[in-house]
Protein backbone atom coordinates (compact mmCIF):
# COMPACT_ATOMS: atom_id res chain seq x y z
CA UNK A 1 0.00 0.00 0.00
CA UNK A 2 1.18 3.79 -0.72
CA UNK A 3 1.50 6.79 1.44
CA UNK A 4 2.13 9.98 0.71
CA UNK A 5 5.34 11.62 2.23
CA UNK A 6 5.33 15.38 2.07
CA UNK A 7 9.03 17.05 3.10
CA UNK A 8 7.72 20.39 4.61
CA UNK A 9 11.10 22.09 3.87
CA UNK A 10 10.36 22.48 0.45
CA UNK A 11 6.64 21.48 0.01
CA UNK A 12 7.43 18.38 -1.95
CA UNK A 13 5.51 14.98 -2.00
CA UNK A 14 5.67 12.03 -3.49
CA UNK A 15 4.34 8.23 -2.75
CA UNK A 16 6.36 5.60 -1.20
CA UNK A 17 4.83 1.97 -0.26
CA UNK A 18 5.00 0.64 3.15
CA UNK A 19 8.16 -2.02 2.33
CA UNK A 20 10.53 0.68 1.06
CA UNK A 21 12.26 3.04 2.85
CA UNK A 22 11.35 6.75 2.59
CA UNK A 23 14.77 7.83 1.25
CA UNK A 24 14.81 5.03 -1.46
CA UNK A 25 11.17 5.94 -1.95
CA UNK A 26 12.01 9.18 -2.73
CA UNK A 27 15.20 8.53 -5.02
CA UNK A 28 13.22 5.76 -7.12
CA UNK A 29 10.84 8.85 -8.34
CA UNK A 30 14.28 10.84 -9.40
CA UNK A 31 12.74 13.27 -6.36
CA UNK A 32 14.56 15.61 -4.23
CA UNK A 33 14.40 17.48 -1.17
CA UNK A 34 15.79 14.63 1.95
CA UNK A 35 19.87 14.43 1.26
CA UNK A 36 21.33 11.45 0.20
CA UNK A 37 24.48 10.28 2.00
CA UNK A 38 25.48 6.25 2.55
CA UNK A 39 21.72 5.17 2.27
CA UNK A 40 21.74 2.40 5.28
CA UNK A 41 21.15 4.18 8.66
CA UNK A 42 25.03 5.15 9.13
CA UNK A 43 25.79 8.60 8.43
CA UNK A 44 22.97 10.78 9.47
CA UNK A 45 22.88 13.17 6.66
CA UNK A 46 18.81 12.40 5.81
CA UNK A 47 17.83 12.85 9.26
CA UNK A 48 14.09 13.87 9.28
CA UNK A 49 11.84 15.12 12.13
CA UNK A 50 8.62 13.23 11.50
CA UNK A 51 5.82 15.53 12.79
CA UNK A 52 2.60 13.56 11.17
CA UNK A 53 2.06 9.64 10.53
CA UNK A 54 2.86 6.14 11.25
CA UNK A 55 6.33 4.41 10.30
CA UNK A 56 8.05 0.76 11.04
CA UNK A 57 11.86 1.61 11.01
CA UNK A 58 14.97 -0.32 11.43
CA UNK A 59 18.20 -0.14 13.35
CA UNK A 60 19.86 3.09 13.05
CA UNK A 61 23.50 4.65 14.01
CA UNK A 62 23.33 5.64 17.63
CA UNK A 63 26.44 7.66 16.07
CA UNK A 64 24.12 10.21 14.64
CA UNK A 65 20.97 9.44 15.99
CA UNK A 66 20.47 9.19 19.73
CA UNK A 67 17.69 7.02 21.62
CA UNK A 68 15.85 10.30 22.65
CA UNK A 69 15.61 11.17 19.34
CA UNK A 70 14.62 8.05 17.97
CA UNK A 71 12.15 8.06 20.61
CA UNK A 72 10.67 11.45 19.70
CA UNK A 73 10.33 10.58 15.70
CA UNK A 74 13.72 12.30 15.07
CA UNK A 75 15.00 9.46 12.58
CA UNK A 76 16.94 8.59 9.38
CA UNK A 77 14.66 8.60 6.44
CA UNK A 78 16.89 5.38 5.18
CA UNK A 79 15.51 3.54 7.60
CA UNK A 80 11.83 4.44 8.38
CA UNK A 81 8.91 2.97 6.45
CA UNK A 82 5.43 4.80 5.99
CA UNK A 83 2.73 3.13 7.56
CA UNK A 84 0.40 6.18 6.76
CA UNK A 85 0.89 9.31 5.07
CA UNK A 86 3.78 11.10 6.57
CA UNK A 87 5.07 14.79 6.99
CA UNK A 88 9.02 15.09 7.75
CA UNK A 89 11.10 18.16 7.81
CA UNK A 90 14.53 17.78 6.82
CA UNK A 91 16.98 17.99 10.10
CA UNK A 92 20.45 16.53 9.53
CA UNK A 93 23.23 18.38 8.68
CA UNK A 94 22.71 19.07 5.27
CA UNK A 95 19.44 20.52 5.58
CA UNK A 96 20.69 24.30 5.48
CA UNK A 97 22.23 23.63 2.35
CA UNK A 98 18.80 21.69 0.38
CA UNK A 99 17.06 25.42 1.10
CA UNK A 100 19.74 27.12 -0.16
CA UNK A 101 20.06 24.96 -3.23
CA UNK A 102 16.48 24.90 -4.01
CA UNK A 103 16.70 28.98 -4.20
CA UNK A 104 19.99 30.16 -5.99
CA UNK A 105 22.50 27.46 -6.88
CA UNK A 106 25.42 29.12 -5.20
CA UNK A 107 29.25 27.71 -4.11
CA UNK A 108 27.87 25.07 -1.38
CA UNK A 109 31.49 25.99 -0.27
CA UNK A 110 32.28 22.20 0.40
CA UNK A 111 35.89 22.86 1.55
CA UNK A 112 34.44 25.23 4.29
CA UNK A 113 34.65 22.59 7.19
CA UNK A 114 38.46 21.57 6.18
CA UNK A 115 39.49 25.77 6.06
CA UNK A 116 36.97 26.73 9.25
CA UNK A 117 39.12 23.95 11.17
CA UNK A 118 42.03 26.45 10.77
CA UNK A 119 43.19 27.85 13.86
CA UNK A 120 43.59 32.00 13.79
CA UNK A 121 42.17 32.69 10.73
CA UNK A 122 44.09 35.74 9.41
CA UNK A 123 41.82 38.67 8.73
CA UNK B 1 65.59 -6.32 3.31
CA UNK B 2 64.75 -2.89 2.38
CA UNK B 3 61.39 -2.50 3.29
CA UNK B 4 62.06 -1.76 7.39
CA UNK B 5 59.96 -0.83 9.98
CA UNK B 6 55.87 -0.51 9.55
CA UNK B 7 55.25 -2.90 6.52
CA UNK B 8 51.61 -2.29 5.76
CA UNK B 9 47.94 -2.29 7.12
CA UNK B 10 47.79 -5.28 8.48
CA UNK B 11 44.03 -4.83 9.83
CA UNK B 12 40.87 -2.46 9.93
CA UNK B 13 38.07 -3.56 12.67
CA UNK B 14 34.57 -2.18 11.78
CA UNK B 15 31.81 -1.67 13.46
CA UNK B 16 28.38 -2.87 12.01
CA UNK B 17 24.70 -2.55 13.16
CA UNK B 18 23.75 -5.94 12.19
CA UNK B 19 25.94 -8.33 11.62
CA UNK B 20 24.41 -11.27 8.65
CA UNK B 21 23.43 -8.47 6.06
CA UNK B 22 27.55 -7.35 6.70
CA UNK B 23 29.00 -10.59 6.44
CA UNK B 24 26.19 -11.24 3.18
CA UNK B 25 28.13 -7.62 1.69
CA UNK B 26 31.84 -8.62 2.89
CA UNK B 27 31.95 -11.85 2.05
CA UNK B 28 29.62 -12.60 -0.89
CA UNK B 29 29.82 -9.00 -2.60
CA UNK B 30 33.55 -7.87 -1.77
CA UNK B 31 34.14 -11.48 -1.89
CA UNK B 32 36.22 -11.73 1.39
CA UNK B 33 37.07 -14.85 2.78
CA UNK B 34 35.73 -15.66 6.35
CA UNK B 35 38.83 -17.14 8.57
CA UNK B 36 37.44 -16.70 12.18
CA UNK B 37 34.82 -15.95 14.77
CA UNK B 38 35.01 -15.56 18.19
CA UNK B 39 33.28 -15.69 21.70
CA UNK B 40 33.00 -12.43 21.57
CA UNK B 41 30.75 -12.75 18.01
CA UNK B 42 33.60 -11.02 16.10
CA UNK B 43 33.77 -12.44 12.63
CA UNK B 44 37.21 -12.30 10.89
CA UNK B 45 38.12 -12.14 7.23
CA UNK B 46 40.71 -12.07 4.63
CA UNK B 47 41.25 -10.65 1.17
CA UNK B 48 42.24 -13.91 -1.27
CA UNK B 49 45.72 -12.78 -1.89
CA UNK B 50 46.40 -11.94 1.10
CA UNK B 51 48.59 -14.77 3.56
CA UNK B 52 48.24 -13.39 6.48
CA UNK B 53 45.36 -14.74 9.05
CA UNK B 54 42.67 -12.19 8.85
CA UNK B 55 42.78 -8.45 7.73
CA UNK B 56 39.00 -7.21 8.32
CA UNK B 57 37.03 -7.82 11.42
CA UNK B 58 33.53 -6.88 12.07
CA UNK B 59 31.99 -6.52 15.03
CA UNK B 60 28.41 -5.47 15.86
CA UNK B 61 27.43 -2.22 17.55
CA UNK B 62 24.76 0.64 18.05
CA UNK B 63 26.96 2.98 16.22
CA UNK B 64 28.87 2.36 12.67
CA UNK B 65 32.13 3.35 12.41
CA UNK B 66 36.10 2.12 12.87
CA UNK B 67 37.07 0.74 15.97
CA UNK B 68 40.68 0.08 14.84
CA UNK B 69 43.17 -0.06 12.27
CA UNK B 70 46.66 -2.45 12.66
CA UNK B 71 49.94 -2.32 10.83
CA UNK B 72 52.44 -5.07 10.69
CA UNK B 73 55.68 -4.39 11.32
CA UNK B 74 58.88 -6.31 10.73
CA UNK B 75 59.75 -8.33 13.76
CA UNK B 76 59.18 -8.68 17.46
CA UNK B 77 62.12 -6.42 18.10
CA UNK B 78 60.85 -3.44 15.68
CA UNK B 79 57.36 -3.79 17.46
CA UNK B 80 59.10 -3.24 21.01
CA UNK B 81 61.59 -0.39 19.37
CA UNK B 82 58.53 1.65 17.81
CA UNK B 83 56.42 1.47 20.69
CA UNK B 84 58.31 2.76 22.92
CA UNK B 85 59.33 5.36 19.74
CA UNK B 86 55.28 5.96 19.45
CA UNK B 87 55.31 6.54 23.92
CA UNK B 88 58.32 8.79 24.09
CA UNK B 89 56.80 11.27 21.38
CA UNK B 90 54.03 12.45 23.37
CA UNK B 91 52.03 12.62 20.42
CA UNK B 92 49.59 9.04 21.17
CA UNK B 93 47.55 9.04 24.14
CA UNK B 94 45.42 6.12 25.78
CA UNK B 95 48.26 3.57 24.84
CA UNK B 96 47.95 -0.38 25.95
CA UNK B 97 49.35 -3.59 25.21
CA UNK B 98 46.54 -6.48 23.95
CA UNK B 99 47.94 -9.76 24.73
CA UNK B 100 48.71 -12.48 21.82
CA UNK B 101 45.74 -14.27 20.86
CA UNK B 102 42.97 -11.74 21.21
CA UNK B 103 42.43 -11.73 17.64
CA UNK B 104 42.88 -15.40 16.64
CA UNK B 105 46.37 -16.50 15.09
CA UNK B 106 47.49 -13.13 16.77
CA UNK B 107 51.08 -11.80 18.30
CA UNK B 108 50.21 -9.11 20.96
CA UNK B 109 49.76 -5.45 19.95
CA UNK B 110 50.44 -2.25 20.67
CA UNK B 111 47.46 0.14 20.72
CA UNK B 112 47.64 4.04 20.49
CA UNK B 113 45.44 6.48 20.13
CA UNK B 114 46.51 9.26 17.42
CA UNK B 115 46.38 12.74 17.73
CA UNK B 116 43.13 12.92 15.00
CA UNK B 117 41.66 10.74 17.28
CA UNK B 118 41.71 7.24 15.51
CA UNK B 119 43.17 3.93 17.42
CA UNK B 120 45.78 2.23 15.57
CA UNK B 121 47.65 -0.90 16.11
CA UNK B 122 51.07 -2.68 15.52
CA UNK B 123 51.77 -5.94 15.30
CA UNK B 124 54.83 -8.26 14.43
CA UNK B 125 52.96 -11.59 14.41
CA UNK B 126 50.00 -13.13 12.66
CA UNK B 127 49.63 -16.80 11.50
CA UNK B 128 50.31 -16.91 7.68
CA UNK B 129 47.81 -19.36 5.81
CA UNK B 130 48.44 -18.61 2.74
CA UNK B 131 46.19 -17.48 -0.51
CA UNK B 132 45.63 -21.07 -1.52
CA UNK B 133 46.74 -20.35 -5.20
CA UNK B 134 49.45 -23.28 -4.60
CA UNK B 135 49.14 -26.57 -6.75
CA UNK B 136 51.93 -28.62 -4.90
CA UNK B 137 51.60 -27.12 -1.20
CA UNK B 138 51.24 -23.56 0.09
CA UNK B 139 53.13 -21.50 -2.53
CA UNK B 140 54.26 -24.27 -4.49
CA UNK B 141 54.63 -23.89 -8.14
CA UNK B 142 51.09 -21.76 -7.77
CA UNK B 143 48.50 -21.32 -10.02
CA UNK B 144 48.08 -16.86 -10.75
CA UNK B 145 44.30 -17.10 -8.96
CA UNK B 146 42.58 -19.60 -7.09
CA UNK B 147 39.13 -21.37 -7.41
CA UNK B 148 35.91 -20.70 -5.87
CA UNK B 149 36.35 -16.94 -5.75
CA UNK B 150 33.34 -14.97 -5.01
CA UNK B 151 31.84 -11.37 -6.47
CA UNK B 152 34.00 -8.55 -6.64
CA UNK B 153 36.68 -10.74 -4.99
CA UNK B 154 39.42 -7.68 -4.14
CA UNK B 155 43.12 -8.72 -3.78
CA UNK B 156 43.82 -7.36 -0.51
CA UNK B 157 42.75 -4.77 2.38
CA UNK B 158 44.98 -1.49 0.92
CA UNK B 159 44.11 1.41 3.02
CA UNK B 160 41.84 3.58 4.83
CA UNK B 161 40.47 7.40 4.55
CA UNK B 162 40.57 9.06 7.78
CA UNK B 163 38.59 12.38 8.91
CA UNK B 164 40.22 14.09 11.81
CA UNK B 165 41.03 17.88 13.75
CA UNK B 166 44.83 17.68 14.56
CA UNK B 167 45.86 16.31 10.96
CA UNK B 168 48.98 18.32 11.72
CA UNK B 169 49.90 15.98 14.67
CA UNK B 170 48.72 12.54 13.18
CA UNK B 171 51.27 13.22 10.36
CA UNK B 172 54.33 14.08 12.59
CA UNK B 173 53.69 11.31 14.34
CA UNK B 174 53.53 9.60 11.27
CA UNK B 175 56.18 10.62 9.25
CA UNK B 176 58.49 11.11 12.27
CA UNK B 177 58.05 8.64 14.57
CA UNK B 178 56.31 5.49 12.07
CA UNK B 179 58.42 6.40 9.24
CA UNK B 180 56.06 7.30 6.54
CA UNK B 181 56.32 9.20 3.53
CA UNK B 182 54.47 12.22 2.15
CA UNK B 183 53.21 10.81 -1.23
CA UNK B 184 50.80 13.66 -1.80
CA UNK B 185 49.36 16.22 0.25
CA UNK B 186 46.80 19.10 -0.12
CA UNK B 187 47.36 22.55 1.12
CA UNK B 188 45.59 25.91 0.89
CA UNK B 189 46.21 27.92 -1.44
CA UNK B 190 46.08 31.18 0.41
CA UNK B 191 48.19 29.37 3.31
CA UNK B 192 50.65 27.26 1.27
CA UNK B 193 51.78 25.96 4.62
CA UNK B 194 48.73 24.86 5.75
CA UNK B 195 47.74 21.19 5.61
CA UNK B 196 43.98 20.00 4.85
CA UNK B 197 45.40 16.37 3.54
CA UNK B 198 47.75 14.46 3.51
CA UNK B 199 48.77 10.58 1.66
CA UNK B 200 50.98 8.64 3.37
CA UNK B 201 52.91 5.68 2.32
CA UNK B 202 55.12 3.19 4.58
CA UNK B 203 56.03 0.87 1.10
CA UNK B 204 56.10 0.87 -2.56
CA UNK B 205 52.00 1.95 -2.52
CA UNK B 206 50.90 5.73 -2.78
CA UNK B 207 49.10 5.35 -0.08
CA UNK B 208 48.86 2.95 3.00
CA UNK B 209 46.65 5.25 4.51
CA UNK B 210 45.31 9.18 3.90
CA UNK B 211 43.92 11.92 6.52
CA UNK B 212 41.79 14.61 5.64
CA UNK B 213 41.42 17.71 8.11
CA UNK B 214 38.10 18.08 9.37
CA UNK B 215 36.36 19.50 12.51
CA UNK B 216 36.04 16.01 14.15
CA UNK B 217 37.85 13.28 16.06
CA UNK B 218 38.48 9.54 15.49
CA UNK B 219 35.75 9.60 12.02
CA UNK B 220 36.06 6.96 9.22
CA UNK B 221 35.40 7.86 5.61
CA UNK B 222 36.72 4.49 3.81
CA UNK B 223 38.19 1.41 3.88
CA UNK B 224 39.59 0.50 0.69
CA UNK B 225 40.74 -3.00 -1.36
CA UNK B 226 42.77 -3.62 -4.17
CA UNK B 227 41.81 -4.69 -7.63
CA UNK B 228 44.07 -5.82 -10.17
CA UNK B 229 42.79 -3.65 -13.20
CA UNK B 230 40.34 -0.82 -14.38
CA UNK B 231 38.40 -3.32 -16.18
CA UNK B 232 38.28 -5.05 -12.72
CA UNK B 233 36.67 -2.32 -11.46
CA UNK B 234 34.04 -1.69 -13.89
CA UNK B 235 33.06 -5.46 -13.58
CA UNK B 236 32.86 -4.58 -9.48
CA UNK B 237 30.35 -1.76 -10.48
CA UNK B 238 28.47 -4.37 -12.36
CA UNK B 239 28.55 -6.85 -8.88
CA UNK B 240 27.50 -3.64 -7.27
CA UNK B 241 24.57 -2.77 -9.31
CA UNK B 242 23.44 -6.79 -10.23
CA UNK B 243 23.54 -6.53 -5.85
CA UNK B 244 21.46 -3.37 -5.27
CA UNK B 245 24.65 -1.67 -3.23
CA UNK B 246 24.32 1.79 -1.97
CA UNK B 247 27.10 3.11 -4.83
CA UNK B 248 28.64 6.39 -3.69
CA UNK B 249 30.11 7.45 -7.06
CA UNK B 250 32.01 5.73 -9.64
CA UNK B 251 33.72 3.98 -11.36
CA UNK B 252 36.33 7.11 -12.02
CA UNK B 253 39.25 7.99 -11.30
CA UNK B 254 41.15 10.41 -8.55
CA UNK B 255 43.90 12.66 -9.25
CA UNK B 256 45.22 12.09 -6.13
CA UNK B 257 47.32 8.68 -6.59
CA UNK B 258 45.93 8.72 -9.90
CA UNK B 259 43.83 4.94 -8.87
CA UNK B 260 40.68 3.99 -10.37
CA UNK B 261 37.89 3.85 -8.43
CA UNK B 262 34.47 3.23 -7.06
CA UNK B 263 32.98 4.33 -3.44
CA UNK B 264 29.91 2.18 -2.32
CA UNK B 265 28.46 1.56 1.25
CA UNK B 266 28.32 -1.19 3.58
CA UNK B 267 24.95 -2.12 4.67
CA UNK B 268 25.48 -0.01 8.04
CA UNK B 269 26.72 2.87 6.15
CA UNK B 270 30.55 2.50 6.06
CA UNK B 271 31.98 3.78 3.07
CA UNK B 272 34.20 0.76 1.33
CA UNK B 273 36.03 1.46 -1.87
CA UNK B 274 37.72 -1.05 -4.62
CA UNK B 275 40.48 0.41 -6.75
CA UNK B 276 43.27 -0.32 -9.26
CA UNK B 277 46.06 1.68 -10.47
CA UNK B 278 48.40 3.90 -8.98
CA UNK B 279 52.04 4.34 -9.32
CA UNK B 280 55.05 2.86 -7.20
CA UNK B 281 56.39 5.33 -4.34
CA UNK B 282 59.89 5.40 -3.53
CA UNK B 283 60.92 7.30 0.00
CA UNK B 284 62.77 10.09 -2.17
CA UNK B 285 60.05 10.55 -4.55
CA UNK B 286 58.93 14.11 -4.41
CA UNK B 287 55.72 14.81 -2.91
CA UNK B 288 53.31 16.00 -4.59
CA UNK B 289 51.16 18.82 -3.42
CA UNK B 290 47.51 20.04 -4.87
CA UNK B 291 45.92 23.19 -3.61
CA UNK B 292 42.19 23.60 -2.29
CA UNK B 293 41.85 25.32 -5.39
CA UNK B 294 42.35 22.37 -7.18
CA UNK B 295 40.89 20.09 -4.61
CA UNK B 296 37.82 18.60 -6.96
CA UNK B 297 39.53 17.35 -9.93
CA UNK B 298 42.38 16.02 -6.91
CA UNK B 299 39.48 13.82 -5.58
CA UNK B 300 37.63 12.77 -8.56
CA UNK B 301 39.59 13.55 -11.86
CA UNK B 302 36.78 12.99 -13.93
CA UNK B 303 33.61 15.24 -12.83
CA UNK B 304 36.01 17.58 -11.85
CA UNK B 305 33.79 18.36 -8.76
CA UNK B 306 32.91 16.67 -5.11
CA UNK B 307 30.15 14.53 -4.21
CA UNK B 308 27.96 16.31 -1.77
CA UNK B 309 29.00 13.26 0.43
CA UNK B 310 32.87 13.24 0.19
CA UNK B 311 32.95 15.71 2.62
CA UNK B 312 29.79 14.63 4.29
CA UNK B 313 29.22 11.18 4.67
CA UNK B 314 31.43 9.45 7.20
CA UNK B 315 30.76 7.36 10.11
Amino acid sequence: MKHTVTIENTGETFRCDEQTNVLLGMEQLCRKGIPVGCRNGGCGVCKVQVNKGQYAKRKMSRGVVSAEEEASGCVLACKIFPQSDLEVEVVGKMARAIVAQQSASSDSGFTTTMKTNKPEEEK
Amino acid sequence: MALTGVLRPGHVALRVLELEPALKHYRDVLGLIEVARDDKGRVFLKAWDEHDHHSVVLREADEAGMDYMGWKVASPATLKKLAADVEQSGLATEMSWIPAGEHPATGERFRFTIPTGHVMELFAEKEIIGNNCGTDGQDINPDPWPDGLKGIAATRFDHCLLYGDDLDGTVKLFTEVLGFGIAEQVMLAGDKKFMIGAFLSCSNKAHDVAFIRQPVKGKFHHASFELRSWEQVLRAGDILSRTKTSIDIGPTRHGITRGETIYFFDPSGNRNEVFSGGYIYYPDKPTITWYDESLEPAIFYHDRKLNEAFLSVFT
